[in-house]
């Protein structure tokens, strides 16, 4: 899970070949899919190169190469040396090159200067042919009830390359249909086409060697070794890298056909790593994540837990309307009216804020300067578990360093909070907004009795809570995925992220709120957009000085941090 | 009159020798490697380039070049492995080695060793050879026990140790990669190549040789009577003796020791030396001539030879089957290989069909599944013999049989099984197309 940046090239470090007669400079070597080191280029990196696309099943940029479906084999050329091992020129110049006598996988040949690579002939096409083929033969084509459908790579290739008809008339192979490999994978033995994927997967990123294959020849079967699950915390990940519909997550099986749903770029908030991920939506109801590649972050995966924790969003007690318990008013502008008055009428050093680092750098640069306005001290809640050394981080708030830059709290997140306790507990503090935490979480050791000892207490929030519960004034927010915005994870990525779905009852986004209240207590009107808040956090925060929405793109920006 | 020439099977075939370290040491054993330990590696190695020898597990790979390419400059450990998985249908030459004399086999491995600068090696030996691998256990003790084997063979400062492993029961185990892995503790996929070259990246990841047993035998005879001595024998390119195994339809099947390309099919069919003739009353319906994955003679086959640019010296000419010379580049000039040397001999009352579903139900049993060519069309192409033999033919089978066999092999798989699977399919239908479309009737 390693980034790699290419580095700077000259012509000794790279070779000219030719792909369908087409000129292409590549790199002489390439960092291995997992240890990083530099292996020889490959074929199909070359084609990749040269915008030809070779098609593949177990192929995988970045898995290690097996070389087994055959679906790559391509023809090729290489310059014919002479006795004195000088190229053999035509009469025109040009080299003169043999051609090989066999095909060779695209996958795992290394490429070598003035080879020449054919993609588009007859014989590679029958090549493919046969794969499809045999691939076929034995299949089910259980593609009406199968979740792969829509963005199968079977149903694609054999659009693509195979026959309409079938020589096929025997009685097919049968496997095991609902093998329950794992707590949130199931097989369909019949589906694989026993490409490796899930298996180099788990063994060399997952690092838990728990697939391999059992029984021989057109009988074998995907397995996990006996007595053991598959059960890391990255299994979901083989559901992705399956091209068929023999791997699929137990969560999504049989929900939703893929080609309903709505694709929204987001993050995932379970951790300070920030995955970058695919929210599939239908009628405003979220399906699925699937991760979403970016090198920098978590190249192509995302831990299960992660990939899971999209449930809550949905959940019919989610906070749908603002309230204040003390005048009963359930409308926004008459609960903001109320909250502003409140803490304008509250006396200068009474008021505190504790913030969430799970919230956007934009509610949290809104949040700092509403502390700013009132002169009210301020922290963020810390959240932390153990690292996995894949991707999940021991940080398990998605925005710790927004927190930071925007000042919301100071480099150790949480330090002041015993303060602020204190300060509650003294009777200095009599009004507390809260954002997006719920205080009497036990891990926090905060006294029991706190918030009962406030005057005011405000909180945002999503869900029904304890703090919730204690509340004057409750606001009701979003969660991530019906926002757009900006998280800072762990290594200094500032990424954004987009709406998936729109939130229920009268929640808002935080920025909304925040800002009515910014506009009430000050007289003037901050920006609501996430984009415009987002510039001007940048303009105002030496660290991300010169960055903008814009520039971020899909993949964010690193920043020191 | 044929003969045999007798060097591997010299000694073990008189009468009272038995396998012991002392009846070895009465013959001479040990003496040459007594003498190679005196000269460089590199001198041996250049002897057994001198003698041409092939390899004589398939492939008929040059022995000296296989060396040759041998990575020593990786700072890694050299393996050797012997290759005597010996699952080849038809083959049975390797275990008469290990069971009748397996210190000139463990001999020729030491010399092997010496000379690539090997310090481990292992017999990989089939998981059914239970008593062979008992019988290279006990010779190797005594080898230890004599300081044959171990630290300091002789007195001298070389080292060496080897280990007998033996294997589960899969034909794929003696693919040399498939072998490797296997003896890592894996599953038996053979390694695809580029990049795993056993000779650059083989038993962990270490350069390794791999040479089948009868080949390391040859090497201990190759260093006891002189590269060049050994390459008077044959052939130019074919030189040395090799072991063929008779079976199938002749009056006296068995393995035999000839001089390569000494001897002609109808020698070894018929000549008293030999197979000694058919059963009474049979006549030759077709020819196996190098383990069942080589591609099928029909007996009354005229072979091209000969002519310019193809293998096989001499003018182009006409060849009956029966005259072909047993070599290795006459039988790769006639289509076909010399492969493993066991050639199998049917007479007119086989039925071709059920012969070739034989073969292709060992096929489909013994494809490791790993690539997708061989993984489904072995199987499939074993249905439509066992559907075609069992009175179930349709129109289309013999063509569709052929269509699936010419889509396999080619450089379209991982390993040679590719080729292993397809040819006995495209030869027996392909030559005997006739019978298949007899069957195609359904009876
Ligand atoms: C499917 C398959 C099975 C093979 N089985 C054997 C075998 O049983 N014994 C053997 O010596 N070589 C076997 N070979 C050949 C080996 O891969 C390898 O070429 C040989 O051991 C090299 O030894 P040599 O050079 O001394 O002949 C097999 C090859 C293939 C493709
Ligand atoms: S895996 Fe693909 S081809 Fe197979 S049943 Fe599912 S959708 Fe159809
Ligand atoms: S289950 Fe899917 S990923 Fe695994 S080998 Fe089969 S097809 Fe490939
Ligand atoms: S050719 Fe057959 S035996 Fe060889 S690797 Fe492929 S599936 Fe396995
Ligand atoms: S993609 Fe190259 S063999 Fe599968």
């Amino acid at each position: 899970m390693s980034s790699t940046t290419p580095s700077q090239t000259t012509a000794a470090d790279t070779l000219t070949v030719r792909v369908n007669g087409r000129e292409v400079v590549v790199p002489r070597t390439m960092p291995e899919a997992v240890s990083g080191k530099a292996v020889p280029t490959t074929m199909i990196q070359a084609c990749e190169a040269a915008g030809v696309t070779v098609p593949h099943y177990c192929y995988h940029p970045k898995l290690p190469v097996a070389g087994n479906c055959r679906m790559c084999l391509v023809e090729f050329g290489t310059p014919a040396l002479g006795p004195d091992r000088q190229p053999l020129l035509n009469p025109d110049g040009s080299p003169v090159i043999r051609q090989s006598p066999r095909p060779a996988i695209a996958c795992a040949t290394p490429v070598s200067p003035g080879m020449e690579i054919y993609t588009d002939t007859d014989g590679v096409h029958a090549m493919r042919r046969a794969v499809m083929e045999f691939l076929l033969i034995n299949h089910p084509l259980d593609c009406p009830i199968c979740d792969q459908a829509g963005e199968c790579k079977l149903q694609e290739y054999a659009l693509d390359h195979g026959q309409a008809a079938s020589g096929f008339d025997e009685v097919k192979v049968h496997k095991p249909k609902t093998v329950d490999l794992g707590p949130r994978i199931l097989l369909d033995a019949e589906r694989c086409i026993l490409c490796s994927r899930c298996i180099r997967f788990t063994r060399d990123i997952a690092r838990d060697d728990a697939l391999g294959i059992i029984n021989r020849g057109s009988y074998n079967t995907i397995a996990a070794y006996p007595g053991r699950q598959f059960d890391n915390n990255y299994t979901l990940n083989t559901a992705d890298l399956c091209p068929v519909g023999a791997l699929t997550s137990k969560d999504f099986r049989f929900r939703m056909r893929v080609w309903f749903l709505k694709e929204s770029k987001s993050l995932c908030a379970g951790c300070g790593t920030g995955c970058n991920l695919l929210v599939g939506s239908r009628e405003n109801r979220i399906h699925r994540f699937t991760p979403r590649q970016n090198d920098a972050v978590n190249s192509c995966w995302m831990c299960d837990e992660g990939r899971l924790n999209y449930r809550w969003v949905g959940r019919g007690d989610r906070l749908k309307s603002p309230l204040n318990r003390r005048s009963g008013a359930t409308e926004w502008g008459t609960v903001l009216d109320e909250t502003a008055d409140l803490l304008r009428n509250a006396s200068r050093g009474s008021v505190a804020v504790i913030g969430s680092a799970r919230a956007t750098c934009e509610e949290l640069f809104l949040l700092k300067k509403l502390c700013q306005h009132l002169g009210a001290r301020s922290d963020c809640v810390p959240r932390e578990g153990e690292a996995d050394g894949l991707l999940v981080s021991d940080d398990r708030n998605p925005n710790s360093h927004g927190a930071r830059l925007t000042g919301v709290c100071f480099t150790e997140i949480g330090i002041n909070l015993p303060y602020l306790a204190n300060d509650i507990e003294a009777g200095k503090i009599r009004t507390l907004l809260v954002l997006g935490e719920d205080l009497t979480k036990p891990e926090l050791e905060l006294p029991t009795d706190l918030l009962g000892r406030l005057e005011n207490l405000i909180v945002g929030d999503i869900l029904p809570n304890p703090t919730v519960d204690q509340a004057h004034i409750v606001l009701p927010g979003c969660a991530h995925l019906e926002k757009r915005g900006t998280f800072i994870n762990v290594n200094g990525r500032v990424q954004r992220f987009f709406k998936a779905v729109e939130p229920p009852g009268q929640a808002m986004p935080e920025t909304g709120w925040l800002g009515g209240l910014l506009e009430r207590l000050t007289g003037e009107a901050p920006a609501r957009s996430a984009e415009a808040l987002f510039n001007q956090l940048a303009e105002a925060t030496p660290a991300l000085k010169g960055l903008t929405w814009a520039a971020l793109g899909d993949q964010g920006v690193t920043v020191e941090v | 009159m044929a003969e045999e020439h007798r060097l591997i099977t010299k000694q073990f075939r008189e009468a009272g020798y038995t396998p012991d370290l002392d009846c070895y040491l009465r013959h001479g054993g040990y003496d040459t490697l007594r003498r190679a330990l005196r000269v460089t590696p590199e001198q041996l190695r250049n002897e057994v380039g001198v003698s041409g020898l092939r390899g004589r597990g398939g492939a008929g790979f040059s022995c000296g070049l296989k060396w040759s390419l041998v990575d020593r400059r990786s700072g890694k450990p050299i393996y050797l492995v012997c290759n005597a998985d010996e699952s080849e249908p038809g083959t049975f030459k390797d275990r008469q080695i290990i069971h009748l004399d397996p210190h000139q086999l463990i001999e020729g491995m030491i010399l092997a060793c010496y000379a690539n600068d090997v310090h481990l090696a292992f017999i990989y030996i089939r998981g059914e050879f239970a008593e062979g691998a008992r019988i290279l256990n006990l010779a190797l003790t005594e080898a230890r026990a004599k300081g044959f084997l171990g630290k300091g063979i002789l007195g001298g400062t070389y080292d060496l140790d080897i280990h007998v492993h033996r294997g589960a029961g899969a034909y794929i185990c003696g693919e040399e990669t498939g072998l490797l892995e296997s003896l890592e503790g894996k599953r038996p996929y053979p390694r695809v190549k580029p990049p795993y070259y056993p000779a650059v990246l083989g038993l962990y990841q270490c350069p390794t040789i791999v040479n089948n047993v009868e080949t390391l035998c040859a090497v201990k005879h190759v260093l006891a009577m002189g590269g060049t001595e050994y390459a008077k024998l044959g052939r130019p390119n074919n030189t040395g003796t090799r072991l063929v195994c008779l079976s199938g339809h002749v009056q006296q099947p068995g393995y035999f020791e000839i001089e390569v390309g000494a001897v002609t099919f109808r020698d070894l069919i018929f000549d008293p030396a030999f197979g000694g003739g058919l059963r009474e009353d049979r006549t030759l319906k077709a020819i196996i001539p190098g383990g069942a994955s080589a591609k099928v003679f029909r007996a009354d086959e005229k072979v091209t030879l000969g002519g310019p640019g193809l293998e096989g010296a001499g003018p182009k000419r006409k060849v009956d089957v029966l005259d072909l010379p047993y070599d290795f580049t006459t039988l790769t000039a006639a289509g076909s290989m010399s492969g493993s040397g066991g050639i199998i001999v049917l007479d007119d009352s086989t039925d071709i069909v059920a012969a070739l579903a034989n073969l292709s139900e060992f096929f489909a049993h013994e494809s490791c599944g790993q690539c997708t060519p061989c993984r489904e069309g072995s199987l499939w192409m074993a249905k439509i013999l066992r559907r075609l033999g069992s009175g179930q033919g349709r129109a289309g089978d013999a063509d569709q049989l052929l269509h699936i066999a010419d889509n396999i092999p080619g450089g379209r798989t991982i390993c040679a099984f590719g080729e292993a699977c397809s040819w006995p399919v495209q030869s027996f239908v392909g030559k005997f197309k006739a019978e298949f479309e007899t069957k195609e009737a359904g009876v």
